[in-house]
């Protein structure tokens, strides 16, 4: 499977985007969202960006006051994981020009929609920029 | 500057690039960017949901208006608030002719349902049709949907349309077809089985984009299955070897690696497929080396290739020069600063041993600090190292370690994972049985709720059996000690229930067997026990057991019994228990208690656990007994099959019926229902049941005459015991009669023998954890000191013991080449159909003449640009009449190439510049410079960016200086 969930969380806690993979109810997701930014948030620079919980393993990747975390299974390349946060963010900064918390707020179906382009099943399915934020360019323009 | 404040007015007022929303919405986003705590935000979201209703109820709501709610939705979710009541506008929203509607009606639903949910059944019919249209970006939109939305039960419904999908003309949606199938595949194998092959056919695809794509559902099935994709291994191997020669367009480099995402997914097939195959491992010694040649080792993603290398290269046939040069990376890891490197090298390094022991030997020291580093993450994996170099020479220290570190976790997920470990490397490498107890001890002590019963089963077995050797005094020894490692730590508060068990069972077994120390000493403690954890039923059960244990071995060595005036109250009070089980015992303890000694030592034999109990399961010797009963008219036992269907109407009907019972359909009238009678029970059977159980309903008549053959029993045990008759009705009776009481009630047969046969499974589990207790020397000394740490974890006889890293080499197939030569053929069919005349990048293809290397007329983004009749080359310049204003600013940012930054954070993962991050190299595709301080110089256009994004907010009432400024951060910069 991979990718289990994708979720951007601020300094203070507070969710700005959250995409699972798998489904997971409401309550759940809360508690699990809850632990895991206590667990990251407790982190400081030095320590690694991975954080064992439960059966995942949390890749995450700090930007401003804006925390990245993906969760995967084990078998994941977590330095891979790290990066693909990193293209994900170098994306959104394509489309939005320097892109900042403010950015996802406001156009959080734009955010969800390179998602969908760059990760399917659980599964990095693409990672060229340009084929990510094609369709939503076509769509900016036809609306 | 009045300027920009003009522009981001003017950005404010377009639908395009600004923020096009209502005030409504832009309030909503501005109070929770602004909320300072979980609490103000719950109260934001409760207050918006209350909005939302009312807005949804209004009549004739705008499109545009109805998305923004449904974004508006997604927030509310999102923040953990359930928004099920506009679950149904989602779906309706999915119905909508416009892309942009449709496409987040989809998202929504995604979002809000999991696959089983009801409104999903509306939804598939819009998904058919929009599979169909002639649009593109409707039917990638609908194939997304298909991914979230389709569950196993709806797959027939788009499965055909699925399938014809994977040969459309646009890259896109045979990519988000092969995804759709993937995910058919994840939810219901069977329901795609015949159509795997389409995976490996869309493996030559043309498009770099859906060759990528197909190599996560190859990934999945050749997991499961490697042999059927053995011949596939010569296209991976080409397909890897031309992308790190960048055969694929630049748009997939990342930080200058070429495709290095699908680099390592073709990396993990590899692994797969060469994994104790010689020959197929042949054939990728060759790429796999010029990767780690290649690779640039001072990006993040180019160790992650690197890393992925060493995977491949620790799971295939070993070849001695790639595990060299995996040896370097890893020693590269291990000495970084970055601690992510050093988890990564610790990881592969674990790996690697396997293959090649020797290597942890010269890494000893960035082990131990690894191991010692207050990182948590770091220290686990190394733990994990560690378990898998431990070895009967060095396993004390690597135990003892993972016993502080598991005291000092709170996490229980966690703890019982290292538990478990300690348990598994104590049982397979224990150096001394002594050594045995304590660390079972201690990992009882401190973990005992998580770890599994079948743990303390073993300990007690173990030391109930000893060596399993002749030598008496050892064994005798060893239980010295375990009762004095016992009677040592029973007065510590709040133990275990499992170490109280096993504590409890040795005490009753071996407490005063060496006569150090007295029965009333024993008693009391275990009395103490059962006092102190009064809520715990199972201690105490086996704490009253142990009890009776210690009397019977008094009485029968012939001493005189006073029961202690503690025990005396405790047995009292367990007489009167809710829990028949404790009842029950002490009953038992009673009665013991009062027979002689002669009787005991047949009941109760000291040191007897472990021997073998025959138990007569038919109960042959009672059947004198049912014969004579039966010849007193009694009625024929009926087998619980028969009974089983025998209705309760039927109960109390005489026996003259039983054809009746049997479970074929009757065809005549069913008889009218007679008023209950008596049963005609022969009159000797009920006397003797309402002697010995009381069965007051008439049903259980059948029972009776079994029951009364029990005084036969208590004939044959000659002993004055009214015996019980749980057991036996158990077997007799209703399948639930005695089952609450059934793991601990055992049949009189049992108890003769020995009381520890009724807990479950101690003297028939496995013996697999003793086999190894071999007397071992341990031959290391423990030191605080690192050198010696180090020494004592590497030092030891490198020779592996009990792991063996697997051989099987299996003969490869010799299918290979023809079926390349048929995918091959395949693939130059599918380039001739294609009007295309532009070069394609050939995937399969090993002469380079027909590739061309950079292949840029395939980029599917300037074929959309065509569409858009564009010439600009930039993407971002597209939108529409306010994006024109901003074209500028992002002109300048385009055409400012020296500006950088990037690179220096990017070579060092630990990021202590974050904030610092500048991308803008990125966006403009100039050459880096290392310099972090040319970026900070030269950030022209940043500044300018944000102010214009400032502008614009403050223009929309948030302003920076406000609650949260950080909201206004750029992200990269």
């Amino acid at each position: 499977m991979g990718i289990r969930f994708i979720l951007m969380v601020n300094k203070q806690g507070q969710t700005r985007l959250a995409q699972y993979y798998e489904y997971l109810t409401l309550e759940e997701r809360r508690a699990l969202e809850a632990e895991i930014v206590r667990k990251c948030l407790a982190r400081n620079e030095q320590q690694c960006s991975f954080v064992e919980h439960r059966n995942y393993k949390i890749v995450y990747r700090r930007y401003a006051s804006l925390f990245f975390l993906v969760g995967v299974d084990n078998d994941e390349n977590e330095l891979a994981i790290l990066e693909f946060i990193h293209l994900l963010v170098e994306t959104m900064d394509r489309h939005f020009g320097n892109v900042c918390e403010l950015d996802i707020m406001f156009h959080l179906e734009k955010a969800h929609f390179m998602l969908e382009e760059m990760v399917m099943n659980g599964c990095i399915v693409e990672t060229s920029k340009t084929n990510i934020l094609a369709p939503i360019q076509l769509m900016d323009k036809t609306y | 500057m009045e300027q920009l404040k003009t522009i981001g007015r003017e950005l404010a007022m377009g639908s395009q690039g600004g923020f096009g929303q209502s005030k409504e919405f832009l309030d909503l986003v501005k109070s929770i960017g602004e909320a300072r705590s979980k609490a103000e935000e719950e109260r934001i979201v409760l207050h918006e949901i209350e909005t939302l209703k009312r807005r949804l109820s209004e009549p004739d709501i705008p499109k545009r208006k109805m998305k923004e709610y449904i974004i508006r939705l997604v927030y509310v979710e999102m923040l953990g608030h359930d928004a099920s009541f506009a679950y149904i506008h989602a779906v309706k929203m999915t119905h909508d002719d416009n892309l942009v509607l449709k496409r987040t009606g989809y998202l929504a639903v995604s979002l809000f349902l999991n696959d089983d949910h009801d409104l999903i059944i509306l939804i598939v019919n819009t998904i058919q049709k929009d599979l169909k249209s002639d649009n593109y970006l409707v039917v990638c939109t609908a194939l997304n949907a298909v991914c979230k939305l389709i569950n196993d039960e709806t797959v027939p419904a788009v499965l055909p349309q699925v399938v014809e999908l994977l040969g459309h003309q646009k890259e896109a949606v045979r990519k988000k077809a092969i995804m759709a199938l993937h995910r058919f595949y994840q939810k219901s194998p069977s329901s795609v089985s015949h159509l795997v092959s389409n995976f490996r056919k869309r493996l030559c695809d043309n498009d770099p984009g859906v060759m990528g794509a197909t190599l996560c559902p190859l990934f999945d099935l050749i997991t499961i299955d490697v042999n059927t994709y053995k011949d596939l291994v010569v296209s991976f191997v080409s397909i890897l070897k031309q992308v790190a020669e960048r055969r694929l367009p630049k748009t997939y480099d990342y930080h200058q690696l070429p495709a290095p995402f699908i680099q390592i997914r073709l990396l993990k097939i590899l692994a797969l497929l060469g994994s104790g195959d010689k020959q197929s491992s042949e054939k990728m010694y060759m790429v796999v080396g010029d990767i780690f040649k290649k690779c640039d080792s001072t990006s993040n993603i180019g160790n992650a290739v690197l890393y992925e290398c060493i995977c491949c290269v620790s799971a295939i046939h070993p070849n001695p020069k790639l595990l060299e040069q995996a040896a370097q990376v890893i020693s590269r890891f291990l000495k970084s600063d970055s601690h992510n490197l050093k988890y990564m090298g610790i990881d592969a390094l674990g790996r690697l041993i396997k293959i090649s022991p020797e290597i942890a030997e010269q890494h000893q020291l960035a082990v131990i600090d690894c191991l010692e580093d207050p990182d948590d993450t770091l220290k686990r994996k190394t733990f994990e190292l560690l378990y898998k170099m431990t070895k009967s020479s060095n396993v004390e220290v690597i135990v003892d370690r993972m016993i502080d570190y598991m005291i000092s976790l709170n996490d229980n997920h966690y703890k019982t994972y290292i538990a478990s470990r300690c348990v598994e490397l104590a049982e397979q490498f224990a150096p001394s049985n002594q050594w045995f107890i304590q660390t079972m001890n201690k990992v009882f002590e401190h973990a005992g709720d998580l770890v599994n019963v079948k743990v303390a089963h073993n300990l007690m077995k173990l030391i109930a059996e000893g060596f399993g050797e002749d030598d008496d005094t050892a064994d005798s020894q060893l239980r010295s000690s375990a009762v004095e490692s016992y009677l040592r730590i029973i007065g510590e508060p709040k133990l275990p229930s499992v170490f109280l068990q096993v504590i409890c069972w040795v005490l009753g077994e071996y407490g005063t067997a060496d006569g150090k120390y007295s029965a009333s000493y024993i008693t009391g403690k275990l009395c103490d026990v059962a006092e102190a954890y009064s809520n715990d039923e199972t201690v105490k059960a086996y704490a009253v057991t142990a009890i009776m244990k210690i009397y019977a071995f008094e009485i029968s060595s012939g001493r005189k019994v006073d029961m202690l005036p503690e025990c005396q109250s405790l047995v009292e009070e367990l007489s009167a228990s809710h829990s028949t089980d404790l009842q029950q015992r002490a009953y038992e303890l009673q009665a013991v208690i009062g027979i002689d000694a002669h009787a005991i030592e047949s009941i109760m034999p000291s040191d007897a656990s472990c021997e073998d109990i025959e138990i007569d399961k038919n109960l042959s010797f009672l059947n004198g007994y049912v014969q004579q009963a039966i010849e007193k008219g009694a009625q024929p036992y009926i087998s619980e099959n028969e009974r089983s269907g025998v209705s309760s109407i039927n109960n109390f009907r005489s026996q003259d019926q039983h054809e009746a019972l049997s479970h074929s359909l009757r065809f005549e009238a069913y008889e009218l229902p007679k008023p209950l009678v008596p049963s005609r029970v022969p009159p000797a059977a009920v006397a003797s049941s309402t002697e010995l159980v009381p069965v007051p309903e008439p049903s259980y008549a059948r029972e009776t005459h079994q029951s009364a053959s029990l005084p036969s029993v208590s004939d044959a045990g000659s002993s004055e015991l009214k015996l019980r008759l749980d057991g036996v009705q158990k077997k007799w009776g209703r399948p639930t009669y005695s089952s609450s009481a059934s793991s601990t009630s055992t049949s009189s047969s049992h108890k003769t023998t020995n009381g520890i046969t009724q807990v479950d499974g101690v003297s028939t589990s496995n013996s697999k954890a003793r086999d190894t207790y071999d007397l071992r020397k341990p031959s290391v000394e423990i030191s605080p000191e690192k050198q010696k740490l180090a020494s004592s974890l590497f030092g030891g006889p490198s020779r592996t013991e009990k792991r063996p890293s697997s051989g099987n080499h299996k003969v490869s197939k010799a299918t290979e080449k023809s079926q390349v030569s048929k995918a091959a053929g395949a693939h130059t069919d599918a380039a001739v159909e294609k009007t295309n005349h532009e070069p394609t990048p050939d995937l399969l293809d090993f002469s380079d003449s027909t590739v061309t290397g950079t292949a840029p007329s395939i980029d599917p983004f300037q074929q959309l640009e065509g569409l858009l009749d564009q010439t600009e080359a930039t993407s971002t310049v597209n939108n529409g009449p306010a994006g024109a204003s901003k074209t500028p600013e992002i002109m300048g940012l385009y055409a400012d190439t020296p500006v950088s930054g990037l690179s220096s954070s990017v070579g060092n993962p630990v990021l202590t510049n974050r904030d610092d991050f500048n991308l803008a190299s990125e966006l403009s595709n100039a050459t880096r410079t290392s310099q972090v301080g040319v970026s900070q110089s030269n950030r022209g256009p940043n500044p300018k960016d944000s102010l214009e994004k400032d502008a614009l907010v403050r223009q929309m009432g948030v302003t920076p200086t406000s609650q949260n400024p950080n909201l206004f951060r750029d992200l990269l910069g």
